[in-house]
């Protein structure tokens, strides 16, 4: 007996890995207004859900492969000044639709599809867990080591190439550590609501932070805040745990966002 | 120009640029030297900003070449910056990216350019003034070998560029850089730089200021008279600015020849 064999205590250290890495990615994609880019990526994972359930594959690993090809030629695509709602949203959204007829049309298998729209938290294995952690980590890293240039991309290109920094490779970073992300956070809540998970607690951290460093650790800590809370009332009310965490990360924004507007008077 | 070292910090070999299959720039052959202030004058349009943005390696020339010293460092104030307020970002926090600087070098930069009470304002909350004073302080702050200033004073009030124009002087003798400017403000242009060039697309001509203003390449940009000031301004409300399809300067120009 070890205390990882509750699969509460499982899903509440998964949630918070998830949010460990999603959380200070995510305020890239607020300061950059990456959001739709995020949905395409994180919606085409299903895709890969459907691609390796069709080749017996991993599906982490398949959804991490398609959600890195998504984020690839997405950063590409925008490159090359195509970065238009339309485009990202017919992207985004095709390629969920796509995912989900393919699967319906794998006769030999029967999954239950909404475990992957809303994830699955409470079913989280010990190996889930730790490609979990391993990805969190890995995503961390990343963003640690890029730190400063993908900061001084993200204030203005132009300023980046006179110190030296490619914006090109400083994107592809991003799009790395957006399919991680994603891949990572298919089973905690779904593919429908990983972008929540990247930018609700980074803007609920908006009001509270002075420099970028400060919002992205406030983000981790109502990430966290959100998960204990939002399972702790999906297990209350019965009511399924990754919607239920995004509503208590949606009242900490709605919290935080009143104290920015009271102290703007 | 300056009796310190000569030696060349950038060299620009008939550099031409190609943005949206639209010709910006056409063999711009240049060279900068330490300790040598160039300002780079022409009408809207005619791709001043370009030149800077492919010096830094943003935009690729499509032909020639550019060499520039083993690791020179770069200061570069762009023309217009917006920081949205979705990013939290002190003064004093924007001043250490990407490379971390004490808070003495921080408070003295800011000092310098007439902004030490900025140190602790969130950057989008600036006025466009006081941002620029921001964004000089950042280009004092990392020492370059080229500084490179694209219309730096835009939005400054007349003390606040005097003193501006005071500090690249000084920086100038302290670090020996080499500084390129784009500018409009004819009047610094003459008394402040050691050699001004004249672009529409090409070289139109280059030369010490006075040269440059008696040239009557420069003439047929900017009009003759009052030593070229009222001229720019005669220049800018009255003529169309889609000068890469009629060069104004005519068949005589001499492109890219240096004047004597």
């Amino acid at each position: 007996m070890s205390f990882l064999d509750d699969f509460f205590i499982r899903a509440v250290l998964a949630g918070i890995g998830v949010g460990l890495a999603a959380a200070p990615l995510g305020c890239f994609v607020v300061w950059r207004k990456m959001a739709y880019f995020g949905d395409a990526t994180a919606h085409a994972a299903i895709l890969g859900v459907a691609f390796s359930l069709a080749f017996e594959f991993h599906i982490f690993g398949g959804a991490l492969v398609i959600s890195l090809i998504m984020a690839l030629l997405v950063s590409s695509l925008s490159e090359k000044g195509y970065s238009s709602d339309t485009l990202l949203g017919v992207m985004a959204h095709s390629t969920l639709a796509f995912g989900l007829v393919w699967v319906s049309l794998l006769s030999h298998v029967r999954v239950d599809l909404m475990s992957y729209l809303f994830g699955d938290i409470l079913a989280v294995t010990r190996f889930d867990l730790m490609v979990v952690w391993l990805c969190a980590a890995s995503c961390l890293s990343l963003l640690w080591w890029r730190w400063s240039s993908l900061l001084t991309v993200t204030v203005n290109s132009d300023l980046a190439y006179a110190s030296g920094i490619s914006p090109k490779r400083e994107q592809l970073i991003l799009s790395l550590a957006l399919a991680l992300v994603v891949a990572m956070a298919i089973k905690v809540v779904g593919v429908l609501l990983i972008t929540s998970m990247l930018i609700i607690p980074a803007s609920a951290a908006r009001p509270l932070s002075n420099t970028p460093e400060k919002m992205a650790i406030l983000a981790i800590v109502i990430s966290a805040l959100s998960v204990v809370l939002g399972l702790h009332f999906s297990y209350l009310f019965d009511t399924p745990s990754g919607p239920t965490i995004v509503c208590v990360a949606t009242m900490f924004f709605l919290a935080s966002a009143m104290y920015g507007a009271l102290r703007r008077l | 120009m300056s009796n310190l070292s000569q030696q060349n910090v950038l060299t620009l070999d008939k550099v031409s640029v190609k943005a949206q299959g639209r010709q910006i720039l056409k063999n711009i052959s240049l060279t900068l030297k330490r300790g040598e202030i160039v300002t780079v004058v022409g009408p809207n349009g005619s791709g001043k900003s370009t030149l800077l943005k492919t010096i830094i390696g943003a935009n690729q020339p499509s032909s020639g070449s550019m060499r520039h010293a083993k690791k020179i460092r770069i200061g570069y104030v762009p023309q217009k910056l917006h920081i949205d307020y979705t990013l939290p970002l002190t003064v004093r926090r924007f001043l250490s990216l990407p490379v971390k600087v004490s808070d003495s070098a921080v408070h003295e930069a800011l000092q310098a350019a007439g902004a030490g009470h900025l140190c602790a304002r969130q950057m989008s909350q600036l006025s466009g003034g006081q941002f620029q004073r921001v964004l000089l302080a950042r280009a004092l702050l990392c020492k370059p070998d080229l500084l490179l200033l694209d219309e730096a004073t835009q939005g400054l009030d007349q003390p606040g560029s005097a003193e501006f124009y005071r500090q690249i002087e000084k920086l100038r003798q302290e670090l020996d850089c080499a500084i390129l400017m784009v500018s409009h403000e004819l009047h610094v242009v003459m008394s402040a730089s050691d050699r001004v060039i004249c672009l529409n697309g090409h070289v139109c001509c280059e030369g010490a200021p006075e040269q440059v203003a008696s040239a009557p390449q420069y003439q047929a940009l900017f009009g003759s008279g009052t030593q070229g000031a009222l001229a720019l301004y005669r220049h800018e409300h009255t003529h169309s600015h889609d000068h890469l399809d009629k060069m104004p300067c005519g068949e005589e120009c001499s492109h890219g020849r240096e004047l004597s």
